[in-house]
């Protein structure tokens, strides 16, 4: 959690507060132009289905690049050094293309509108409301988390009262979102990736210049920190410490497998976007066109975490009241004169909005269409449920909002709330993967799969870490052993409770595991989707070569 | 922005199989009005980034001295203000070149367009 730093304060002024005003002016704009398409719940949820791949692409990677995240793994940067590269050419490029490849025809191509709808059909009402309503409680707390790191960062940034934040940024999200559904959350995503951009590309290269390019950064680090600190691998082999608190088998493991497919693959934050698009190649497409910008997002976010650690080396030291995290506003304080800062001032406000809408825009789905709609008011019109949508929209920014006051009197449970969903999406991947490619896994098995899984993930890290009882370095390193102890007790019991219970029949599963195709007419290709860079497989294999390549400087 | 129909949907309880919801799903999708009413987002991306560029390109212009000494002597208004510009206006040009192509209006879309919704 992000913390008040006194002298962080930025020089703003008029020019800048009028950039940024422009900015919630159009967003408001956008909520306003996109009611009119909205006709059904599909138009709602999902844009009805008909968006082109290139907008959902950048959707699902801005959906993602939140301002929490920003700030995040520039800390990360300025903390553990080149590491942080992981999170992104290990952690998030190969499931991003397993999502694309393996996993979206049967998501696209069942025509579910959600992720726990694959469950429901996969494997009934118990793992589906479990899932539901563990996701519907996570994403509305953590809009709420979102919202009180937006006032934090706007209360040491421009002076703001935390009120203030909240209210504003609280109302305008809730505006657009209840007006235009998913299609003005997509579209501010877009925007706000293009604005983040224009903010973070000048602000890295003043950086590199003031502190005498690539080779300073290098040069300066690698004398101060250690060499380890400017590569990838050096340090992470079993037994060896290095500041990230993990070796190479929990970074690939923990971090690449269980928790970067767990997070990618399974959460409907992300998975909604995909599901948006107009149809199936499209929809593969999405995580894949995602997948290019975030290999190369580190150069803007990362560096500049490296940067600051050179320029403010008492950064994230007691007593210098700056930590981590303010890695990039201190960049921002001392590099960009107003015009460029009042971009760079809307971007992370527009990326502190967009995260909070993803969660809200993939609550409203979730409650309306998976909780709602198939066990409390069964068979209404679907006119009922859109406006059942915008009001379950208006009650979920307000409980955010909520959150976020309550936030602020009790920040540190707020970090364990986080910790606490964050433990979710591995069992739900655990119970995706093995009910996708295992005929015979059974609906009791999907349900106690999820639920001993998340305990266990809880179990390891509030127990055993926590209370000292097995040794782990660091938290980052905890988070990853968390994840492979879910990811085993799940599979485990799956396979155990499968062997012991009755499958569903087959009939039943078709479309829904892998080798079955879904009943009704395969969809002809679109044209021009055959053209050689828009098939998936080179895309994929394309991002995964392109990320592989990007290890070798740093490996070495 | 309301349907008009008030048939029940009956695909949507706990209890329905994979099929039911597929044909839901189709049904609300050949009704869905984004393709056919949901503007460009190029447009706004163009004009946001046109106006962004414009204002900061002429910041850049009446650039001061500390504000250039602050920006390690590049003049980072003008330069981020003429990118911008031009990031803009390859959208504009981009939604010109390949204007968005409406599908053809399904006879229900049209139907229920001539009703005019509620919003």
């Amino acid at each position: 959690m992000l913390h008040l730093a006194e002298g962080l304060r930025l020089p703003t002024n008029g020019l800048d507060y009028t950039l940024l005003g422009i900015y919630f002016a159009v967003v408001l704009g956008i909520g306003f132009a996109a009611k009119r398409s909205v006709k059904t719940s599909l138009d709602f949820f999902l844009s009805g289905r008909s968006l082109p791949a290139w907008i959902t692409g950048l959707a699902f990677v801005a959906a993602n690049l939140g301002a929490t995240e920003i700030l995040g793994m520039a800390a990360n940067g300025a903390q553990y050094g080149v590491y942080t590269v992981h999170w992104y050419w290990v952690g998030a490029v190969p499931a991003m293309v397993f999502l694309g490849l393996v996993m979206m025809p049967f998501y696209y191509r069942s025509k579910v509108r959600s992720v726990p709808e694959f469950l429901l059909h996969r494997f009934g009402p118990s793992s589906h409301l479990l899932s539901s309503v563990i996701f519907a409680v996570s994403a509305v707390l953590i809009a709420g988390v979102n919202l009180y790191a937006l006032a934090i960062v706007l209360e040491a940034l421009l002076g703001w009262q935390l009120w203030v934040s909240i209210v504003v940024a609280g109302f305008f999200v809730l505006a657009y979102i209840t007006l235009g559904g998913l299609s003005s959350a997509i579209y501010t995503e877009v925007l706000q990736f293009f604005v983040i951009l224009a903010a973070l590309i000048p602000l890295t290269i003043l950086g590199l210049k003031r502190v005498g390019g690539w080779s300073g950064v290098s040069d300066t680090l690698s004398g101060k920190k250690g060499e380890a600190f400017m590569t990838a691998w050096d340090g992470t082999g079993i037994g060896t410490g290095n500041p990230l608190g993990a070796n190479w088998l929990t970074i690939v493991l923990g971090l690449g497998f269980v928790m970067g497919f767990g997070y990618w693959t399974t959460n409907f934050a992300e998975v909604q976007r995909a599901l948006s698009a107009k149809n199936l190649s499209a929809a593969q497409r999405t995580p894949l066109i995602a997948a290019f910008p975030k290999i190369l997002i580190p150069a803007v976010v990362v560096v500049p975490g490296l940067i600051a650690l050179i320029m403010e080396p008492t950064i994230g030291k007691p007593g210098s009241g700056l930590d981590y995290n303010h890695a990039i506003p201190v960049l921002m304080r001392d590099l960009l004169p107003n015009g460029v800062l009042g971009i760079a001032v809307t971007g992370l406000l527009a990326a502190f909005m967009a995260g909070m809408a993803a969660n809200i825009s993939s609550f409203n789905t979730v409650f309306t269409n998976d909780i709602w709609a198939p066990y409390l008011k069964k068979n209404m019109p679907d006119a009922y449920y859109v406006k059942t949508a915008r009001w379950v929209t208006v009650i979920g920014v307000l409980i955010g909002m909520g959150t976020a006051f309550i936030a602020s009197s009790f920040s540190n449970i707020m970090n364990y709330l986080q910790t606490l969903f964050s433990f979710f999406n591995v069992p739900l991947f655990v119970v995706f993967i093995i009910g996708m490619f295992w005929k015979r896994t059974t609906p009791a098995a999907g349900f106690w799969g999820l639920l001993s899984g998340t305990v266990a993930a809880m179990i390891n890290y509030f127990w055993f870490y926590q209370q000292g009882i097995v040794e782990i370095p660091s938290d980052q390193g905890a988070n990853f052993v968390s994840s492979i102890v879910a990811f085993v007790v799940g599979s485990v019991v799956m396979v155990v409770v499968t062997v012991f219970t009755k499958p569903k029949p087959v009939e039943q599963l078709a479309g829904l595991v892998y080798g079955t195709t879904s009943p009704g007419v395969e969809e002809p290709p679109a044209k021009g989707d055959d053209a050689w860079y828009r098939k998936p497989a080179v895309l994929g294999w394309g991002a995964i070569i392109l990320a592989a390549v990007c290890y070798v400087p740093f490996s070495f | 922005m309301t349907d008009n129909s008030n048939a029940p949907q009956g695909a949507d309880g706990a209890d329905s199989t994979l099929g039911e919801t597929a044909q839901h799903v189709d049904t609300l999708e050949k009704r869905s009005q984004t393709a056919a009413r949901l503007f460009d987002v190029r447009r706004i991306i163009g004009g946001l980034f046109v106006l962004y560029g414009v204002i900061v390109t002429i910041a850049g212009l009446f650039t001061s001295d500390a504000d250039l000494k602050k920006a390690q002597d590049i003049n980072i208004n003008l330069w981020t203000g003429i990118a911008m510009l031009i990031l803009g206006l390859a959208f504009l040009l981009w939604l010109r070149l390949s204007p968005t192509i409406p599908p053809p209006p399904l006879e229900e879309a049209e139907a229920s367009g001539e009703q005019r919704e509620s919003d």
